[in-house]
């Protein structure tokens, strides 16, 4: 399942903005086809590292591994061009436009000269929503018309077009009703088949438990628990995220 | 103009679907043709010389200077800002044009460039202004609009009205094209646009793609053909095809490209659905939001020649008035949205047809101009709140 060298490795990671320390020495680890769930409670860094994650913050201590390379990732386009891409909680997407026109918006496919190639988009999006069976009814549908899940099933297909290798999801199925969190659960795991390497931040212990092949827990900031989902209980990773336990131990 | 283009809203499957869909606000062209029609059976009963070829085609040349300001209204209305100072740029431009060819002995191609390109740097300094301090458009145009008024009084000096007497300039208005070319026109327009639209579906079958049947087809051409052979039948049995329509209609076609199959008409409906969206898409916002201002000041000076060319002057009130509010209301009324993201190029030349409909019918009338604000207030009311209404049921449905 997991590789010898991990898609994206974080070795030590120190993020301090001001007098707060938002992340100390933080390391956190995805492999290619794995899927890790990023928890913790609310102000305790989940946030900041992926931002780490995605480029938007370089930290001020720390390794950032990409395929096992130390990279010096400047800006969020530089973490993009490597192979990572973010999926948004508040999704990104244009309402007025049609599935196609977000799938490849600012990334559009022209011939001849300016003109939209809009056959040639068309049959991309197809090929790639296909593959990855979402439930979207009908490519030219404006987006405002789809559910929260359908939308978010947009965003994450519309992350795939440049072929990343990790694919960060920042609450994907928060404010998802259930039907919606199961059709947006059963692509993140299509998502693992094809061989990425997924985060997902989430607040939901079902969702984490049910897609995740590890559990990272961040307390205060800090790395406080890395445990196979499989293993591990329920009362294991919410006593970490709340600090009963810290690093496997229960505190005082 | 291409077949693909008009794809995303596609034809009702049942009359109860489309029913279903109307009320919720689809076919938002096929509701202004019907308030357009509506308005002229009323005109026609109430005066028999409303539906004359004559009078039509004073209507076109009426809406002229109107729908060519109201293209660029569109444009901005799409990212879901405003430009308050259209109305005033289009005067003061056709200020710099008479004065440059008349008090100055300019040619008056030259003197015409020089006033349209006068245009294009009012809109790019407004938008500059815009984007990089932050200001809300309403403002900045709402200066424009105070500023540009000085600017045209300036610029006209103490002689405060000049007169147009050289020919390239009068004949933008005052040329007919003969039956022959006015035909020859139409049947040009129809066949490019059955072969695009052929073309589109062959290319979409030959991509595997999902592709609207030939009968379809036919049934758009068809609805293209009739307006177009109609209008040429009835400008004919007048004084032939007027040159203005025929550059309104150009402009609109051009800008109706631009909006639906280029990427920069794809951003500025991206920047006006979701500005953040089309931010982290990579896009350049403040420069599409320039370009946008920049355009609208450029057709409003362009709409400015084509009122000087018919009023055969320009004093101190030209772009002054009503005309602002008219081009803006046009649009609107036919479905163009105001905050963003909603509505086609095409809403320009529909609106002016609409509100110069209403101001011809009601001066075959004899009716005073109190009249003629309160109804096409009333037509403007009534329309946004048929969109409004028809927009909410349509969310409603959507998020089932």
């Amino acid at each position: 399942m997991t590789e010898s060298i991990p898609a994206l490795e974080l070795r030590g990671i120190s993020k301090r903005f001001g007098a707060v320390q938002a992340l100390s020495e933080v390391d956190f680890s995805v492999g290619q086809g794995e899927v890790v769930a990023l928890v913790g409670d609310n102000g305790a860094g989940k946030s900041t590292l992926v931002k780490v994650m995605s480029g938007i913050y370089e930290p001020d201590e720390g390794e950032y591994r990409f395929g096992g390379e130390v990279v010096n990732v400047k800006g969020p386009q530089f973490a993009a061009d490597l192979g990572v891409a973010t999926v948004y909680q508040d999704l990104a997407l244009a309402d007025n436009l049609d599935v196609v026109g977000n799938l490849f918006l600012g990334h559009e496919l022209t011939s001849p000269g300016p003109q939209l190639d809009e056959t040639g988009m068309e049959h991309r999006a197809h090929e790639l929503l296909s593959t990855l069976s979402t439930t979207i009814p009908s490519i030219r549908t404006e987006v405002a018309s789809l559910s929260g899940g359908q939308r978010q099933q947009v965003a994450i297909a519309r992350s795939l077009l440049g072929d990343p290798k990790v694919v960060l999801l920042d609450e994907p199925t928060a404010a998802l009703g259930v039907p919606q969190t199961r059709q947006v659960l059963d692509l993140i795991l299509r998502l693992k088949d094809r061989g990425l390497g997924v985060v997902v931040i989430t607040h939901n212990m079902a969702d984490a438990f049910e897609v995740a092949d590890r559990i990272h827990v961040l307390y205060l900031g800090r790395g406080n628990g890395d445990f196979q989902a499989a293993d591990a209980t329920r009362e294991d990773v919410v006593g970490a995220i709340t600090g009963l336990r810290t690093n496997g131990k229960a505190s005082a | 103009m291409s077949a693909t283009a008009v794809d995303v809203e596609p034809l009702p499957t049942s009359p109860k679907d489309f029913f279903r869909r109307f009320t919720q606000g689809e076919f938002g062209s096929l509701r202004v043709l019907i308030i357009l029609a509506v308005i002229w059976v009323i005109f026609t009963i109430a005066n028999d010389r409303f539906l004359t070829a004559l009078n039509l085609t004073n209507l076109t040349l009426q809406i002229a200077a109107t729908g060519m300001i109201s293209i660029g209204v569109v444009l901005v209305l799409l990212l879901g800002e405003i430009d308050l100072s259209i109305g005033i740029v289009s005067g003061l431009c056709a200020a710099i044009m008479a004065v440059l060819s008349v008090k100055h002995g300019w040619s008056p191609v030259l003197a015409l460039i020089v006033g349209i390109l006068a245009g294009t740097g009012i809109g790019l300094f407004q938008g500059f202004i815009h984007t990089k301090f932050g200001i809300p458009s309403f403002v900045v145009t709402l200066a424009g609009l105070l500023g540009w008024q000085g600017a045209l009084l300036w610029v006209l000096g103490d002689t405060g009205t000049i007169n147009i007497n050289d020919k390239f300039i009068v004949d933008l208005m005052a040329t007919f094209l003969s039956d022959v070319i006015g035909w020859v026109i139409a049947v040009a327009l129809i066949a490019v646009y059955a072969v695009l639209a052929l073309r589109g579906r062959m290319l979409r079958v030959k991509a595997g793609l999902e592709a609207p049947p030939v009968s379809v087809i036919i049934v758009r051409v068809v609805a293209i053909a009739i307006p177009v052979i109609a209008t040429i039948w009835v400008v004919n049995q007048d004084r032939g095809l007027p040159l203005a329509l025929v550059i309104l209609v150009g402009f609109v076609v051009f800008f109706d490209y631009i909006t639906q199959r280029t990427r920069f008409g794809r951003h500025i409906y991206a920047v006006g659905g979701n500005e953040e969206a089309a931010r982290r898409a990579g896009i350049n916002t403040g420069a599409i939001r320039i370009a946008v201002f920049a355009l609208a000041s450029t057709l409003a000076a362009c709409g400015g020649m084509l009122a000087a060319s018919r009023l055969l002057a320009v004093n101190q009130s030209t772009g002054g008035s009503d005309l602002l509010l008219l081009a803006i209301a046009g649009p609107v009324i036919a479905g163009t949205s105001l905050f963003g993201g909603r509505g086609r190029v095409w809403s320009a030349l529909l609106g002016a047809l609409v509100i110069g409909s209403i101001s011809n019918g009601m001066d075959l009338l004899a009716l005073n101009s109190d009249v003629k604000y309160m109804v096409t207030g009333a037509v403007l009311l009534g329309a946004v709140v048929i969109d409004a209404a028809t927009s909410s049921k349509r969310r409603r449905a959507g998020r089932v």
